[in-house]
């Protein structure tokens, strides 16, 4: 089977007065449809720019300068303004984290709603409105009919994300892009949003990247992970691979950092050190100064394997040495 | 609803009160205004009676109570000078500031957005930044400055425009107006951008910041995600954002138009109620000046009011009269 959506290599600068950033540096990834992603990493290590990136949203000085996107076997990158129009939205959509910021506060939802359906379909309004109504529905809100005509104040943050949520589903796009989108509400909402997401992309089709900082979020929704750092993915696999086998100092460091991985009474693991500034990445390998296994020849940047658990490093865990 | 306006409108009758009592008292300050109302040749019986005629032979509490016996039914005095009821003048000489001052606001509207938007979408390129040079200029130059230079270069240089004056008006339900000639036009263009000029640069101001501001927002993130046209991002989402705090300030703003238009309606002698004011205050024709303050300041609360009703209409989070909300200042 095809996937639905093929990133290879992409990369994506910013080119800043101090110098270029490089946000997103070669990162390759597959999805199949109805397929989880989950791409962790901690702030700033690119996951956002990755996900603008395939939208199409990166807006200058940044700028996507090499690799390829394919939806459904099309290629995306090289598009221009009114083609990524026809995609966002439509084909590829996405949620952002904080649900109080997403909605317009001076529209009504079901203008927010309408217009996006009205801008990829030539459907009569009353059409348009049906499927609003279908979409809230599907992600739970009640007495939709009610709930159109009111402003995002008058809902809860559960709720409004509800609303982005089911935006997100109204085109029965084939990727849809989450960034964080429970991070802002409390743990039961999370819960209930999680399953239901799940639920959704797995009886539509939809491939959903799901991207968190979270990794026991990972664990119960995602078939396949990616682990970002500095911009580039140094893990991926199944979630059982990569987070029950980690093979990269990094990941390992990550999952010893979550609390449900450590035995109780013993102090949190911390991965010593800072992230580097991704203005100052030199040849070397990215994570080297925080690394206990670094060796002279982490000197050089690892590439990533090209197994389907692949690992971006010079001495991987739990291999034959 | 209905209890927040009833409670604005009392609040506002004390700043009436208050303002006339001040003004009573302010012009009683400044001189005598028989001084100039006799002929120094009359005698003393001609001058008392003409004294006595004006009431100013009362102390000046009673002088204010006739004043406020009369305000309650409408009737604000009558002129020192021209002996007609002091309200009836202004009514008069209204219609034509008010003019003026809408104008002023369309242009300053008109123009405004637009370039705001522009400058506010486009910080760096060239015609962003000449709109921001051009409308610090509008800030800093003095409006009865850029006013002689209109009237230099349009009616003494280039004689394209005329300098002063209405020219011909038309009736409409029963003002004269000057916008609906070609003449009138051309007497209102001078005055109506000269005046409009230093809202516009704020407008431009406004506009642009609220722009930035707003580009920055996720809902316009978000909004392009759904594969919205620039046009709608910016026409719906971002523009229906801005105007809340453009329509607050605009209507604010309208109040001082009104009074600024003193300024202009000297330099280029358009016959409203600044020039009227300012030669009452020649005169010190009390009864004028003092109904011309309540007029303009009624004019104030009232706009204000509608500003705030604006207000609640354009921003669905605010409510008028529960608490201190953004709505009630
Ligand atoms: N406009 C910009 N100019 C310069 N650098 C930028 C710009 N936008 C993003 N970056 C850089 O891109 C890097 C990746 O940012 P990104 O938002 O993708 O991180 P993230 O993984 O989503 O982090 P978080 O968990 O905090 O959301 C950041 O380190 C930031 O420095
Ligand atoms: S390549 Fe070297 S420095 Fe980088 S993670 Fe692997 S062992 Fe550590
Ligand atoms: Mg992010």
């Amino acid at each position: 089977m095809r996937p639905v959506l093929e990133v290879s290599g992409l990369s994506t600068h910013f080119f800043t007065r101090a110098g270029v950033v490089k946000a997103v540096e070669d990162v390759s990834f597959a999805l199949n449809a109805g397929e989880i992603l989950g791409l962790v990493g901690e702030s700033g290590s690119g996951k956002s720019m990755t996900g603008y990136s395939i939208m199409g949203l990166i807006d200058p000085p940044g700028k996507v300068v090499a690799g390829s996107i394919r939806l459904k076997g099309e290629e995306l990158i090289g598009y221009d303004e009114a083609r990524w129009q026809k995609i966002r939205g439509n084909r590829i959509a996405m949620i952002f984290q904080d649900p109080m910021m997403t909605l317009n506060p001076v529209l009504r939802i079901d203008t927010q709603m309408l217009e996006a359906v009205l801008a990829h379909h030539d459907v009569p309004r009353e059409e348009a409105l049906r499927r609003s109504r279908e979409a809230m529905v599907k992600v739970g809100i009640p007495s939709p009919d009610e709930r159109l005509l009111a402003y995002p104040h008058q809902f809860s943050g559960g709720m409004r994300q509800r609303v982005a949520i089911a935006i997100a589903l109204l085109n029965k796009p084939d990727v849809i892009i989450a960034d964080e989108p429970t991070t802002a509400l409390d743990v039961t909402i999370q819960g209930q949003i999680l399953f239901e997401m799940q639920k959704l992309c797995r009886e539509s089709g939809t491939a959903l990247i799901w991207i968190t900082h979270d990794l026991s979020v990972i664990a119960g929704l995602a078939d396949k992970v990616a682990v970002m750092y500095a911009g580039r993915i140094v893990e991926t696999g199944t979630v059982d691979e990569v987070l029950d086998c980690s093979r990269h100092p990094y990941t390992r460091g990550l999952m010893c950092s979550v609390p449900a991985c450590n035995p109780r009474g013993q102090p949190l693991k911390q991965i010593p050190g800072m992230t580097p500034s991704l203005l100052s990445l030199g040849a070397e390998c990215a994570f080297r100064e925080r690394c206990a296994r670094a060796t002279a020849q982490c000197d050089t940047m690892p590439a990533i394997g090209q197994d389907a658990h692949a690992v971006r490093c010079h001495h991987p865990l739990g291999a034959p040495t | 609803m209905t209890e927040y306006i009833i409670r604005r409108l009392l609040q506002s009758s004390l700043v009436l009160v208050a303002m006339s009592v001040l003004v009573f008292a302010g012009v009683y300050a400044i001189g005598n205004p028989i001084e100039l109302l006799v002929n120094p040749m009359a005698d003393d019986a001609e001058r008392a009676r003409v004294i006595a005629n004006l009431g100013l032979d009362k102390p000046l509490w009673e002088q204010y109570l006739t004043f406020f016996k009369g305000a309650l039914t409408g009737d604000l005095g009558k002129s020192f000078v021209f002996n007609v009821p002091a309200v009836g003048l202004i009514l008069q000489k209204l219609p034509a500031t008010i003019e003026l001052a809408l104008c002023a606001m369309v242009i300053a509207i008109l123009f405004g957005i637009p370039l705001g938007l522009w400058a506010g979408l486009k910080p760096d390129s060239i015609a962003g930044k000449t709109i921001m040079a051009g409308s610090i200029l509008g800030f800093s130059l003095p409006t009865f400055w850029v006013g002689l230079l209109l009237i230099m270069l349009f009616s003494v240089q280039l004689g394209w425009l005329p300098s002063n004056g209405r020219g011909d008006t038309v009736n409409v339900l029963g003002f004269e107006v000057s916008f609906l000639t070609a003449d009138g036009l051309s007497h209102l263009f001078m005055p109506a951008l000269n005046l409009a000029l230093f809202k516009l640069s704020l407008i431009i101001r406004l506009t642009r910041a609220g722009t930035r501001e707003a580009l920055l927002q996720d809902y316009v993130k978000f909004a392009r995600a759904k594969g919205l046209r620039a046009s709608r991002v910016v026409g719906v989402h971002v523009l229906k954002n801005i105007m809340i705090p453009i329509v607050t300030v605009i209507g604010l703003e309208f109040g001082s138009v009104i009074a600024f238009a003193i300024v202009t309606e000297s330099i280029f002698a358009w016959p409203g109620t600044g020039k009227l004011l300012i030669d009452s205050i020649t005169s010190l024709d009390r009864p004028v000046i003092v109904a011309y303050l309540m007029i303009i300041v009624t004019l104030f609360i009232v706009i204000n009011l509608v500003v705030d009703i604006l207000y609640s209409v354009l921003d669905p989070r605010v409510r008028l009269g529960q608490g201190a909300g953004q709505g009630a200042h």
